[in-house]
């Protein structure tokens, strides 16, 4: 049994015992859906449904229908595909270098984050595929043979090492997160009452039964795992950004982009794992696991990237100027006091000054505004990628082709849809899941748990 | 050949490995363990070898770093060197630095799924395979213990018995098994 100093607040409040924690974990799954979820599950699937509405009608129109022009050839669907592959960061983050670093509490967390990094990258993944405008022949991208001679994809292309990194990454986290999911169907088919729920949930965990080996086993797997992902969830945003990083444009060839996009990844995806967190750990009683400490964790996380994030802004800015390179200068003072300056300076509050509110201690542990930060952060990083793509290209360098992008209702469309689907896939996942990795969570109760760092015990060598 | 394995259930983790640690100090052979969560510490005392699944994820992420390289190196390189600004590919080593991110996402890739199927397979937790826990309750508060009277030739029944009774068990179960 592993002990922490007695100082370092409980992980898990109340005195809860190993069978408290599955009740606490499966009863929301058990008992019948309260009046809320339906109302939320409702709102969006029609929001869903209008977003699979509008894609279906580009797929039939053609992208035309997004306003794009010729100055303006990317858009919020770039925009979009970044800010939710962003989102998707946090998720293996927290699963994964935070299991390499031994923080015991990401065993609360790291369920629904993965779910949510699912689920957003399944939401960025759309982007580039509809961009195709025919979804039918989207295994292009894929080296296969052909009837037409030598002809391939270009390997040198950062577009092609995408396809590469995020079906990488989709894949990977997936195995990751449906083999910390096994143990925990395991325990929900083993109590299980219903004949329904019994077989599904015994098709889901794939017979597990809990064996020493097994778990020997797990245990290896879920640790080589980590070690594959954490460089994984770094070069994917990196590639992400070679995007950009690696084309002539002034604003967009930068060399600190892919560290600056991984930060601004990370700040993202816990930005919107909290605004989640905050109301799944009330609506399903889960006060006791998902408490202050892990916001206020989290919140640190939020401040030291947004910070890295903070700093790349002005490094950039800096650059620009000390480049000497008039058309790189341009790109920046046209981003700060051209038509864009609102969207750069809703950034740069959003980004740079509301995550330093978090030096505050009384702040950062405070839930309703953890919430409200989360939101700002979240609108804050869509216009990040937002002011790098349209602000850069659409005063090129011809002025009789300088140009603006209005948003179809399309892209208004496609874009709102996706923020639907996704949350249709994470309320059925928070109903049919368990949201909290249970059986792991036990295994820190001894050592983190309230009843048991307070008892006279806990001191006492085993 | 008929059996008789006995089920020593435990209330708690370090209760059933305490009273692991006598047993096998005894001589008896525990056959197997049944918990909720890994349990620390238990596999070096009823002889549960460490897995090798780690040589086999480096193996599997040597192949796709292998077929990574050959293929790019065949594709862009022999089958159509392709000319980028007057710049054909004629050697792999030129194009390297290009060849780097897909080496190595794919690297990863083979390395997580092949381990993550070998996983699958060695433990047979395969989609439709049926429960082998003794009793529903070890996937949620339970330990047990499996002990085999074939694999304790020395130890009469009696004897354990006596044995496990010093342990503070929770509940003890027989089964005949043919």
């Amino acid at each position: 049994m592993q002990k922490e100093a007695a100082i370092r607040e409980p992980l898990i409040l109340g005195h809860k015992t190993y069978h408290d924690i599955t009740e606490d974990v499966c009863r929301p799954i058990e008992d019948k859906a309260p009046k809320m979820w339906y109302t939320l599950f409702g709102i969006a699937l029609i929001i869903g449904l209008y977003g699979v509405g509008s894609i279906l009608y580009l797929l039939g129109t053609g992208i035309g229908v997004w306003g794009l022009n010729k100055t303006i050839g990317w858009a919020w669907d770039i925009t979009n595909f970044v800010w939710w592959v962003g989102i998707g960061h946090a998720g293996t983050l927290i699963s994964a270098v935070l299991l390499l670093f031994r923080q015991k509490w990401r065993m609360a967390i790291n369920r629904s984050a993965e779910a949510m990094t699912i689920f957003a990258v399944f939401m960025a993944g759309l982007f580039p595929l509809i961009h195709m405008g025919r979804l039918w022949v989207g295994y292009w991208v894929l080296p296969l043979p052909n009837q037409f001679g030598s002809l391939w994809v270009n390997f040198n292309s950062p577009l092609l090492w995408d396809v590469f990194a995020i079906s990488t990454y989709l894949s990977v986290s997936l195995v990751f997160w449906y083999i910390g999911l096994i143990p925990d169907f395991a325990t929900i088919r083993d109590r299980a009452k219903k004949p329904l729920s019994k077989k599904m949930y015994s098709i889901l965990a794939f017979g597990w039964s809990g064996r020493a080996k097994h778990w020997n086993r797990f245990e290896l797997v879920s640790l080589v795992l980590a070690g594959l992902a954490t460089p994984l969830v770094f070069s994917v945003h990196s590639i992400v950004s070679f995007d950009f990083a690696t084309s002539v444009i002034p604003g967009w060839h930068t060399t600190i982009f892919p560290p600056y996009f991984v930060a601004g990844a990370v700040f993202s995806g816990f930005a919107m794992v909290q605004t989640l967190l905050l109301v799944m750990r009330k609506a399903m009683g889960l006060e006791a696991y998902i408490h202050t400490k892990h916001v206020e964790y989290m919140n640190i996380v939020i401040m030291v990237t947004g910070s890295i994030v903070g700093t790349a802004y002005i490094t950039e800015l800096f650059i620009s100027w000390y480049s000497g390179v008039e058309y790189e200068s341009y790109a920046f003072i046209n981003r700060a006091t051209g038509p864009y300056w609102w969207a750069y300076w809703s950034m740069m509050t959003c980004n740079v000054i509301s995550p330093q509110l978090m030096w505050i201690p009384k702040l950062r542990r405070s839930l309703l505004f953890t919430f409200f930060i989360s939101i700002v952060v979240n609108i804050g990083m869509w216009f990040e990628r937002y002011v790098i793509i349209v602000t850069s290209i659409h005063r090129d360098y011809i002025p009789a082709a300088w140009s603006m992008h209005f948003p179809s209702h399309i892209d208004i469309g496609v874009y709102v849809g996706t923020i639907g689907l996704f949350f249709v896939f994470f309320l059925l996942f928070a109903r049919f899941f368990p949201v909290l990795a249970l059986n792991e969570v036990k295994t820190i109760l001894k050592g983190s748990g309230q009843s048991y760092k307070e008892s006279p015990d806990y001191h006492k060598h085993h | 050949m008929s059996d008789k394995v006995i089920y020593v259930m435990y209330d708690d983790d370090e209760a059933l490995k305490d009273s692991a640690k006598k047993l096998v100090s005894k001589g008896v052979k525990i056959s197997e363990v049944f918990s909720p969560f890994p349990i620390h510490g238990i596999d070096p005392i009823i002889g549960v070898k460490n897995t090798r699944l780690g040589i086999m994820a480096f193996l599997y992420g040597l192949t796709g770093l292998t077929v990574a390289t050959l293929g790019m190196r065949f594709f862009m390189v022999t089958d159509w060197p392709m000319n980028i600004g007057g710049k054909p590919n004629f050697s792999y080593l030129d194009n390297m630095l290009a060849f780097v991110p897909i080496s190595f996402e794919f690297t990863v890739l083979c390395a997580a799924h092949g381990m993550a199927i070998t996983y699958l397979l060695r433990n047979k937790t395969l989609p439709g395979m049926p429960a082998q826990n003794p009793d529903p309750r070890t996937t949620d508060d339970k330990f047990v213990m499996e002990i085999r009277l074939n694999e304790n030739h020395g130890i009469s029944e009696a004897d354990l018995d006596e044995m496990l009774k010093e342990t503070g068990f929770f509940e003890l179960d027989k089964k005949e098994i043919n």
